[in-house]
């Protein structure tokens, strides 16, 4: 390991706390304009939304243009066992199950 | 912080930890998957471990990884981090009516560790912020189990990741499970028209601007759907005008 991997590392710990604690560092007020207040409800989904959607349809930095994507399918067959369970607790752990189960054999069986 | 008997010996902390088992294979899925990647791709078990400890993020890390194989210049992995961890910064404004009750250690040390799941758990079960203290400590409580086992599961898997990198072939996939996890946690945060059309617009401008360096296109993508929102919220509310 070199020096400059261990500063790196370092780099994206100070990023972690950086970014999670971002809003809670200051003790001073936070003068919001109102439509910014209003905004804000609909930021968290976006912020994750940005993050998972390119995890489930971009391959090799695009659009994948094949739906011989196992991708595709686990991610459409775990959110619908969350509607179907929605409101009950395991909900999310089986969008994962489901998900893995409809994953795996379409991944590794057919190479998709 | 979890190591504050105030926290852990109190009920909520338990009931957070309970929470967490709920998506816990997934978290671990992922967390063995990030350590089996990171090995993988030539980090070596050092840097590997130390990422793990240190950085404990894994959407960061796994950004990150392709960046150090090429040889990266500093400031490009550092900044493509930060846009990938832009989602904790809109958490954290959110969290910041319940973190204010604390003083800043407290706030510090906690928040580093509050991921995704943490962040949708915790505000699922406190809608509201407490004003009481005794319900403030509840809060916390709930948030420090909530989080420390989610930590714990994830340090675990990605150490038995970093071990086993060379009998678990990354071409299995097993890493989806964490994407998985994150589908769940955006369907349970689905919960009106108006969410779900941010997720579309989000989701759509994300992959159209994936293109940008430095991970932009989430910048691009939360300021699009929150854009739109606002204009819808305002178009609809002047037609309601207009008709009453």
């Amino acid at each position: 390991m070199e020096w400059s991997d261990a500063f790196i590392a370092v780099g994206l710990g100070v990023i972690t706390l950086v970014t999670r604690c971002f809003f809670f560092i200051s003790q001073r007020e936070l003068p919001f304009p109102a439509w910014a207040q209003r905004g804000l409800q609909y930021a968290p989904i976006a912020a994750l939304a940005a993050v998972v959607v390119p995890e489930i349809v971009v391959s090799h930095g695009a659009l994948v243009t094949t739906w011989m994507d196992a991708r595709w399918f686990g991610a459409a067959a775990g959110a619908g066992f969350y509607f179907y369970k929605r409101g009950q607790g395991q909900a999310v752990l089986g969008t994962i199950i489901v998900g893995m189960a409809v994953y795996l054999p379409l991944h590794i069986g057919l190479g998709w | 912080m979890f190591f504050d008997p105030a926290n852990f010996r109190h009920p909520a902390f338990r009931q957070g930890m309970v929470d967490t088992l709920k998506v816990a294979p997934g978290i671990w899925a992922w967390g063995l998957m990030t350590g089996v990647a990171m090995v993988q791709a030539g980090l070596g078990p050092a840097m590997s471990t130390l990422m793990t400890l240190l950085v404990y993020g894994g959407s960061a890390q796994l950004a990150a990884i392709p960046l150090l194989g090429a040889g990266a210049p500093a400031w490009v992995i550092l900044a493509t981090a930060f846009c990938v961890n832009l989602r904790f910064a809109v958490f954290s404004l959110h969290l910041r009516q319940y973190m204010m009750a604390w003083p800043r250690w407290q706030r510090l040390s906690i928040g580093y560790f509050i991921a995704d799941l943490n962040y949708v758990q915790f505000v699922e079960r406190y809608p509201q912020p407490a004003s009481h203290p005794d319900d403030q400590r509840s809060e916390m409580a709930y948030l420090c189990g909530n989080c420390f086992l989610n930590w714990a599961g994830w340090q675990i898997a990605s150490l038995v990741g970093i071990v086993l990198a060379a009998q678990i072939p990354l071409q299995w996939g097993l890493g989806f499970a964490g994407v998985l996890a994150l589908v769940g946690i955006l369907c349970s945060l689905s919960q009106s028209r108006m969410r779900v059309i941010s997720l579309a617009v989000s989701g759509t401008a994300a992959v159209a601007a994936f293109a940008l360096p430095l991970r932009l296109n989430i910048l691009v993508a939360i300021a699009a759907a929150v854009a739109v929102c606002l204009l819808i919220e305002r178009t609809s509310l002047a037609d309601k005008k207009a008709n009453s």
